[in-house]
């Protein structure tokens, strides 16, 4: 399991103050696969992702991202790495190619014009390669932020909630990037607080509810974890939706 | 991470930031503004009735509007830097495989070039008044010196509330103090003519001793122990704000 985990992590914990964010959190992503962090809003999906990134430290617990600790090998980790941010992090001044050339400039590529080119084609983005980024769209925004993620193809990619704030064609577009980003053999680390998103582009789900993970599996597994529906005249399979509500629900009783 | 990545990163974000400066000339535009404005008004409108030095009052004005451009030309600096924080772009840099301190250093550096390049519009505009000097080549490379070092002293002040602040608003609202310092100090007039406190306060801060250097200077006078207070105040407040920024840095970004 941890030899061909891109991602490992466990036990890891994390405080903002007094306020306990992660308590001792626990899942494993498969190289090449496309694994989904599901959440509610705080539910600390970003502090994960900020901990993986090197962004953040961990209070307790150890995490490894292509075979590197987190913890001490922050530069391996970061080589390895991509993370495309809640919030479209682009350069608004630049155009869509200057800010895929500067990605690619500061990752010490070779050629950083060819390699811009070859991603505006790939994400549709050649008409607008020239226009400063402030005249995007929120959808080519979105695409060029991932965009920007693949420069060097790097091996681990982090996507924190990428389709938040998109209309639903923008976010077709980016469920198109994101699958063929696994496609080329990137393992996907996914954040999203929308189930069908998780449904539609994870091979493996995992539910993060204060600070723990409560479920973790793929999407059959977590339908399997619903009694099955008694069958009247219509059958109805249980939608991811009902299956979240449903451990939350479980765990909230367990609690009290 | 290697010397040549930082000079290479570095290099690399200060052609994006130099960019934002080309691309929005806007900023260059309202940071001389508002020296050019008190060039003019105290040169044309109050410099009849003051009496300060022997030649034209443009001369004896300038080197203290030259500290004002700077320190309205800072308070871009730290709108910059907050900007780049909030949107997600610094955190990006930093989860990349380059030398993360070149993300900072990128920052000061523009603030370096774009205070520069108002401080040269400035003073074209003061030789358009009639600024006159007969400075030779060392004088104006060790007034070019001071400016640098008391751009990099403030510039690393701007870089706390760029740092720190809630709102753009507040990370800018800092630089006002430091725009009306030079009012107090020998700037527009001779001290000698402030009631006492006032007097021991203008003499005793830092514009004061920076300003006399920069004069003494451009009238080819003996630079005397102006200028090595000068240099003290630029290199203490240059340490104790490059200390303090680099605390906030830490603070707001792990590792």
């Amino acid at each position: 399991m941890t030899t061909d985990a891109a991602i490992r992590v466990r036990g890891l914990e994390k405080a903002y103050g007094e306020v306990s964010v992660l308590r001792g959190v626990d899942f494993d992503v498969a190289r090449g696969s496309i694994f989904a962090l599901l959440g509610s809003n705080g539910a600390g999906k970003t502090t994960v992702v900020k901990i993986l990134s090197t962004l953040l430290k961990a209070d307790a617990g150890a995490s490894g991202v292509n075979g590197f600790d987190v913890a001490t090998q922050g530069a391996q980790v970061r080589a390895s790495i991509s993370l495309t941010g809640q919030f479209a992090a682009v350069d608004e001044i630049l155009s869509g190619r200057e800010n895929l050339v500067l990605v690619a400039r500061l990752r010490h590529l070779p050629d950083p014009g060819a390699i811009a080119d070859d991603l505006l084609e790939r994400f549709s983005l050649t008409e607008a390669a020239g226009r400063p980024v402030s005249t995007y769209s929120g959808g080519m925004r979105r695409r060029l932020d991932i965009a920007m993620s693949l420069v060097g193809e790097p091996p681990v990619i982090f996507l924190d909630e990428p389709t938040t704030g998109l209309d639903p064609q923008a976010r077709l577009e980016v469920w198109r990037a994101v699958r063929q980003l696994a496609d080329q053999g990137a393992t996907v680390l996914l954040t999203t607080q929308y189930l069908d998103e998780a449904e539609q582009l994870a091979g493996r789900i995992a539910i993060l509810h204060e600070g723990r993970i409560i479920v973790d599996g793929t999407l059959a597994e977590l339908k399997a974890l619903l009694p099955p529906t008694r069958v009247e005249y219509v059958e109805k399979q249980p939608t991811l939706e009902e299956v979240f509500l449903a451990v939350v629900g479980e765990s909230r009783e367990a609690k009290e | 991470m290697t010397i040549a990545h930082f000079f290479g990163d570095t290099s690399v974000l200060l052609g994006r930031s130099l960019r934002h400066i080309t691309r929005s000339l806007d900023t260059i535009i309202t940071t001389t503004i508002m020296p050019i404005a008190f060039l003019l008004l105290f040169v044309y409108v109050f410099g009849g009735a003051i009496q300060a030095g022997s030649g034209p009052y443009v001369n004896y004005l300038l080197p203290g509007i030259l500290l004002i451009t700077i320190a309205s030309g800072i308070s871009y600096t730290a709108f910059r830097l907050f900007l780049d924080l909030q949107s997600g772009i610094f955190e990006r840099f930093h989860s990349m495989p380059i030398a993360r301190s070149s993300v900072l250093w990128a920052h000061v550096l523009t603030s370096l070039v774009a205070n520069l390049v108002a401080v040269a519009v400035v003073v074209l505009v003061a030789l358009l008044m009639g600024f006159r000097s007969g400075a030779g080549l060392l004088a104006w490379l060790a007034i070019a010196g001071v400016l640098i070092l008391f751009t990099l002293a403030l510039t690393w002040i701007a870089v706390i509330p760029g740092i720190t602040a809630k709102s753009a608003d507040g990370a800018s609202a800092f630089a006002y103090p430091l725009i009306f310092l030079p009012f107090i100090s020998s700037a527009f007039v001779p001290t000698e003519t402030m009631p006492g406190p006032v007097r021991w306060f203008a003499e005793n801060q830092p514009v004061t001793s920076i300003v006399n250097a920069i004069r003494d200077l451009f009238d080819q006078q003996p630079v005397g122990v102006d200028l090595w207070v000068a240099l003290a105040w630029c290199v203490g407040i240059l340490v104790l704000a490059y200390g303090l920024a680099m605390r906030a840095y830490r603070r707001r970004i792990a590792t």
